[in-house]
């Protein structure tokens, strides 16, 4: 018998990240990263905490010959300060590649967020994956995912012989989800700003799960966004997930953003504000296409878990 | 006075029958109602019982030549406009939902600055509004869509009263977008919308403080007009002339096809009016 491939899999204490070893573990050893803590995933599953940017990190690459990387590892915007992002993110994700290179790993996959792109009233809708990525020219606090999509773009082109895959996602949202939009369909009262209601993607943590191992095991170079070709008004969103909605106001838009800095609500950042506005409407037919998916859960299936914790 | 009252909101509230008009004709919505460009099957019933009363009740909109209308597939409506605010859009919007010969849901692209208002911007999209960037036109075009484009822009619909019923510069990308995506261009003429808001001046200080594209000096009431459409023949044309002086133009015999409708149409309400006139004796 064949001994199993070996995946080095970051962000391990992520809701995501522990979906997608389970569902790896069987036909892959696995080997656990994270930053915050030393994650137990149980056994056969290998687990480390450790810094990107600690020497000690090459150290896993030498224990270990991997054969694949799923790149899940990303301080978001919610935590630490920018510099720190910054340095882990874009920086450790540097070292992360050049390791890869070093120690001959086959192929790489890159989780980034659609947030890219930017939330501006000049978006069209649908999004493909030529357009420029342009929040960084909204907020400084998307700077590092940005960065970070640049510089998978860079070893992408540079270095065909890792074979990376980035996947650009909508809103991930369901069970053990705790970003920015997932949190607010999961508060009792969520906060909207007055008068907007931006279109909206979700996509199921499950049918991310499944995207992302798919990526991985057919291996196409490239970048895609994943998204359900199905819409919802985030307002509305926020009412069939149960929640009551808080009306922010919304003009002049430096009162809101003095509100936001003042409350100083986890799920209602300052540098969010213009997704709360403009919607970033992304067009997932290539990577629908191109890996023969399509999400299982609906957006019901979504609310309806949200309403069942409220 | 009361029951005057009671008779228009009956008239925007409780017409049951728009809802069936909504729920028939085609549309590429998904589980929620919405599809990619924030149109929102629920506003849309809700907006079509308004735009019922304002076309039958208080424009008394006469339409001509929706035959015109490909039943199906992609298309570009190319109208005049006027009126400083988007009423004609939304008049022209129910002839085709409405139309006898086959229910068209059509977008309608509009000035990139109104995503930007609390409520307009929502309600616009939620109703078919999509604001004017080539890229939504393409993918509209592509998903079969039929496409309002008003080339004028606010040229057209803010112009000084003086000048209604000449139309203004029109925008190229229309017929870029025509050639490329071999879309017939069906020319559209409105009559009596000039008549409703009358602009005097194009405040542009005022404008510009505000950032806005115009702040035009009206006279604030809206003039009751009867309105008159007219939807032309479908006009077809080959991707195969690439100078902009030869798009140009085409552009130029799309703008004669309106004005030779607006003639039409202006020669009808005349014989409309004169009519009225001589009943009244």
């Amino acid at each position: 018998m064949e001994p199993k491939k070996k995946i080095l899999v970051t962000g391990a204490a992520g809701a995501l990240a522990k979906k997608v070893i389970d569902k790896l573990k069987k036909d892959y050893k696995i080997i656990a990263i994270d930053f915050r803590t030393k994650v137990d995933l149980g056994i056969p599953v290998e687990s480390y905490k450790v810094d990107f940017n600690k020497r000690i990190f090459e150290d896993v690459f030498r224990e270990h010959q991997f054969d694949g990387i799923i790149h899940l590892g990303r301080i978001s915007a919610q935590e630490l300060n920018r510099f720190t992002r910054y340095n882990a993110n874009v920086i450790g994700t540097r070292k992360l590649f050049d390791l890869a290179r070093k120690y001959n790993v086959p192929k790489t996959l890159v989780m980034s967020t659609y947030f890219v792109y930017g939330a501006s009233p000049y978006n069209p809708s649908l999004l493909d994956e030529t357009t420029p990525l342009k929040a960084s020219e909204l907020t400084m606090d998307l700077v590092d995912s940005v960065e970070l999509e640049n510089l998978s773009s860079i070893y992408l082109y540079k270095h065909p012989e890792l074979h990376i895959t980035v996947l650009r996602p909508c809103n991930i949202a369901g069970p053990g989800v705790r970003n920015t939009f997932s949190l607010l369909l999961s508060e009792k009262r969520s906060p909207v700003l007055w008068g907007f209601s931006p279109l909206m993607q979700f996509i199921h943590i499950d049918d991310m799960r499944d995207a992302i191992c798919t990526a991985f095991e057919k291996n196409i170079p490239g970048v895609y966004n994943v998204a359900p070709d199905d819409y919802i008004g985030f307002q509305d969103a926020i009412k069939i997930a149960g929640s009551q909605r808080i009306q922010i106001p919304s003009v002049p838009p430096s009162l809101t953003e003095g509100i936001a800095r003042f409350l100083k609500w986890k799920s209602f950042p300052p540098y969010l504000i213009n997704y709360f506005k403009y919607p970033v409407i992304i067009d997932g037919s290539l990577f629908a296409k191109t890996f023969g998916f399509k999400p299982k859960k609906t957006l019901e299936d979504i609310f309806t878990y949200y309403r069942s914790l409220k | 006075m009361a029951k005057s009252k009671t008779s228009v909101i009956d008239k925007v509230f409780n017409r049951d029958e728009m809802d069936d008009i909504v729920n028939v004709f085609p549309n590429r919505v998904g589980s929620q109602g919405f599809d990619a460009w924030g149109f929102n099957i629920k506003n849309m019933k809700t907006n079509m019982r308004f735009t019922k009363f304002l076309y039958d009740s208080f424009y008394k909109v006469e339409a001509f030549g929706l035959e015109n209308i490909p039943k199906e597939g992609r298309c570009l409506i190319i109208p005049n406009h006027s009126g400083q605010l988007p009423f004609d859009g939304m008049l022209i919007g129910y002839a085709l939902i409405t139309n006898q010969f086959g229910p068209r849901a059509p977008k309608a692209m509009v000035e990139r600055f109104l995503p930007t208002v609390p409520f307009i911007g929502n309600w616009l999209s939620s109703v078919g509004a999509v604001i004017g960037d080539p890229i939504n036109c393409e993918r509209m075009l592509d998903n079969e869509e039929a496409v309002v484009v008003f080339p004028e822009g606010v040229r057209g619909s803010n112009k000084l009263y003086k000048l209604k019923y000449q139309l203004q510069r029109f925008g190229t990308g229309f017929m870029h977008l025509a050639m490329k995506h071999n879309a017939p261009i069906i020319p559209v003429a409105v009559i009596g919308m000039e008549e409703t808001i009358r602009s005097y001046a194009d405040l542009k200080p005022i404008a510009k403080a505000l950032g806005l594209p115009v702040a035009p000096l009206v006279v604030p009431w809206v003039f009751p007009s009867k309105v008159y459409l007219y939807f032309g023949k479908p006009i077809y044309y080959k991707n195969d002339v690439y100078k902009e002086s030869d798009i140009k133009e085409r552009v130029d015999e799309v703008k004669a096809a309106i004005n030779k409708l607006i003639k039409i149409g202006l020669e009808k309400r005349a014989t409309d009016l004169a009519e009225i006139k001589v009943e009244k004796k």
